[in-house]
């Protein structure tokens, strides 16, 4: 089953074409590797997908439901979280309350609600099983000013499981890791993967892309050049041209 | 036995009643929701101005408090409705401008008044002691309220709006209501501390509610400590007071709360409750001393 459709995708900044046409599918239980040179339009597709990016042409569709008219607040509700490429915690409280804030996500809804309910007990609890998950919870007190980079990446990762997404969008969660930390954290999303969170991963560190997504989206420029099974994918001519050929040309 | 008050000790603790009431209804905006006004004093000269008018037509006190509340939130929920189109620094512009509307459009109206302002507002029939009591029942359930809301998820949800708005809403925040119940409760609060104000002095004139009194209310929330709701009430409390006892602090007010606002930015931007925080946690961190140390 499809939970998320995007159907002919087409985003222009000014004059400039940054999506054209498009379209992809995500099935219940995936994790879908999104990758592509750098300008060719992931980050884009992902802020498309939460609806900070409204698309000039296209629909985004939620488990059969068209959501491209729904602000980003709207869509979150309706379980689609992002992990931002460059870290972004919220840096006026400690790490333990990021994910807190996030677990409570039923309450913080509507204003109402959330003035009548003060009792974060359930959330705290929620949050310091996910930082554990994620291997921060040394830092759970810690001000996100304090931590290192490796660390906010996780902290992003946990504060998007804290909404209980359906569908998670992870841009670069690995960038700025090194070799062991990059490989601890994508074994953590096979692993909540396995527990039947949707996923879709942009990252160019295309090793662990081909260790943990089956499936891969590959853009360029804007356009889907290719879709398919990972390993023939980062063999197909016109991918190595369009992304290894030119890294291998800057080399 | 309770002791008399003096005319003179009515007047400081309405007074400071009052601006208390008015700095915590502005931290409420600006120190849980991080929406920087410049223009607070329009809604605390709508509250007081309304008041005068229901006063006039036979609403009783009591009633006008609330009523005077709820026509000071309306004006917020239009700076509201503003505030979702621009960013802090533009809103900060947009609020002072309410200010400058206000006033301009007060000193215009015959039937508020003008220039020569607006008298005749009736005796609240409370006495000295019964209105003392209400103004101070004020000040606590407004703090209790903060404090409340502070505590609460919408609370939580202000400190990320005024943290980062964009992260909130992929975290399934709806900024803009949030930004508008900000609003709504800091204005009717400015709304009934308007009220209150108007009934103590029984005269109104424009120049009450300029953009000193703006600035005034913003200095008390931001050397307190913005979000601090006992560091707001000190402060306000302190300023309040100070330019009644030395004579040189009333000569030189608006001199001295600017120096101060200067001071605070630079040394301690968290304002007394964040200072106080620095000496706790630095004291905290000093390993105890034990007798036999050698030095």
């Amino acid at each position: 089953m499809n939970v998320l459709t995007l159907e002919a995708i087409s985003v222009r900044f000014g004059g400039i074409a940054a999506l054209t046409s498009v379209g992809m599918t995500l099935k219940q239980g995936e994790l879908l590797g999104l990758i592509g040179p750098n300008g060719a339009g992931k980050t884009t597709l992902l802020r498309t997908v939460i609806g900070v990016v409204r698309p000039t042409q296209g629909r985004v569709v939620l488990r059969g439901d068209d959501v491209t008219p729904l602000s980003v607040d709207m869509r979150a509700r309706r379980g689609i979280a992002l992990t931002h490429q460059i870290v972004k915690p919220f840096r006026s409280m400690t790490v333990l309350d990021n994910v807190v804030f996030a677990a409570g996500h039923a309450k913080t809804g509507n204003v109402l609600r959330a003035l009548g309910t003060r009792s974060r007990s359930e959330e705290t609890q929620r949050a310091r099983q996910l930082l554990e998950l994620v291997g921060i919870d040394r830092y759970a007190d810690a001000n996100p000013n304090a931590l290192p980079l490796g660390a906010l990446k996780r902290l992003e990762v946990a504060r998007a499981l804290a909404t209980d997404p359906k569908i998670l969008l992870l841009d670069e969660p690995l960038a700025g890791l090194n070799h062991i930390e990059a490989e601890r954290l994508a074994d953590t999303f096979v692993r909540l993967n396995a527990d039947g969170v949707t996923m879709v991963l942009i990252e160019h560190n295309l090793g662990q892309v081909a260790r943990i997504c089956p499936r891969v989206v590959v853009l360029d420029n804007g356009k889907k050049i290719g879709e398919g099974a990972t390993r023939d994918m980062l063999s197909d001519p016109a991918v190595v041209a369009a992304y290894i050929g030119k890294e291998v040309a800057h080399a | 036995m309770l002791p008399t008050l003096g005319a003179y000790e009515v007047s400081l603790i309405v007074i400071v009643s009052v601006n208390v009431m008015l700095a915590l209804s502005l931290n409420i905006i600006t120190g849980l929701c991080g929406q920087v006004s410049l223009g607070h004093a329009a809604f605390f000269g709508v509250g007081a101005y309304a008041a005068a008018v229901l006063g006039n037509l036979g609403v009783p006190f009591l009633v006008v408090l609330p009523l005077a509340g709820l026509v000071g939130c309306l004006l917020g929920l239009l700076v509201g409705l503003a505030s979702l189109r621009v960013r802090a620094d533009f809103l900060a512009i947009t609020t002072m401008g309410v200010g400058f509307v206000f006033v301009g459009f007060v000193r215009k109206q015959n039937w508020l008044g003008a220039e020569m302002g607006l008298s005749n507002i009736p005796d609240h029939g409370l006495g000295d002691a019964g209105f003392v009591g209400v103004c101070l029942a004020l000040v606590v359930a407004i703090a209790l309220l903060s404090a409340y809301i502070k505590r609460s998820w919408l609370g939580f949800g202000f400190a990320t709006v005024a943290d980062d708005e964009d992260t909130s809403r992929t975290l399934g925040i709806d900024v803009a209501a949030y930004k508008l119940t900000a609003f709504v409760v800091g204005t009717f609060l400015a709304g009934v501390a308007g009220a209150t104000y108007a009934y103590f002095t029984r005269f109104l004139i424009p120049g009450a509610f300029g953009f000193g009194v703006s600035i005034s209310i913003l200095a008390m929330v931001i050397v307190g400590g913005v979000g601090s709701i006992w560091g707001v009430i000190v402060a306000a409390v302190a300023l309040t007071l100070l330019p009644e006892f030395i004579r040189v602090v009333n000569d030189y007010k608006i001199f001295i709360y600017g120096v101060l606002l200067v001071l605070t930015m630079r040394l301690s931007p968290g304002g007394l409750a964040g200072l106080v925080g620095q000496l706790s946690a630095s004291r905290a961190e000093m390993p105890p001393r034990s007798a036999g140390a050698q030095p």
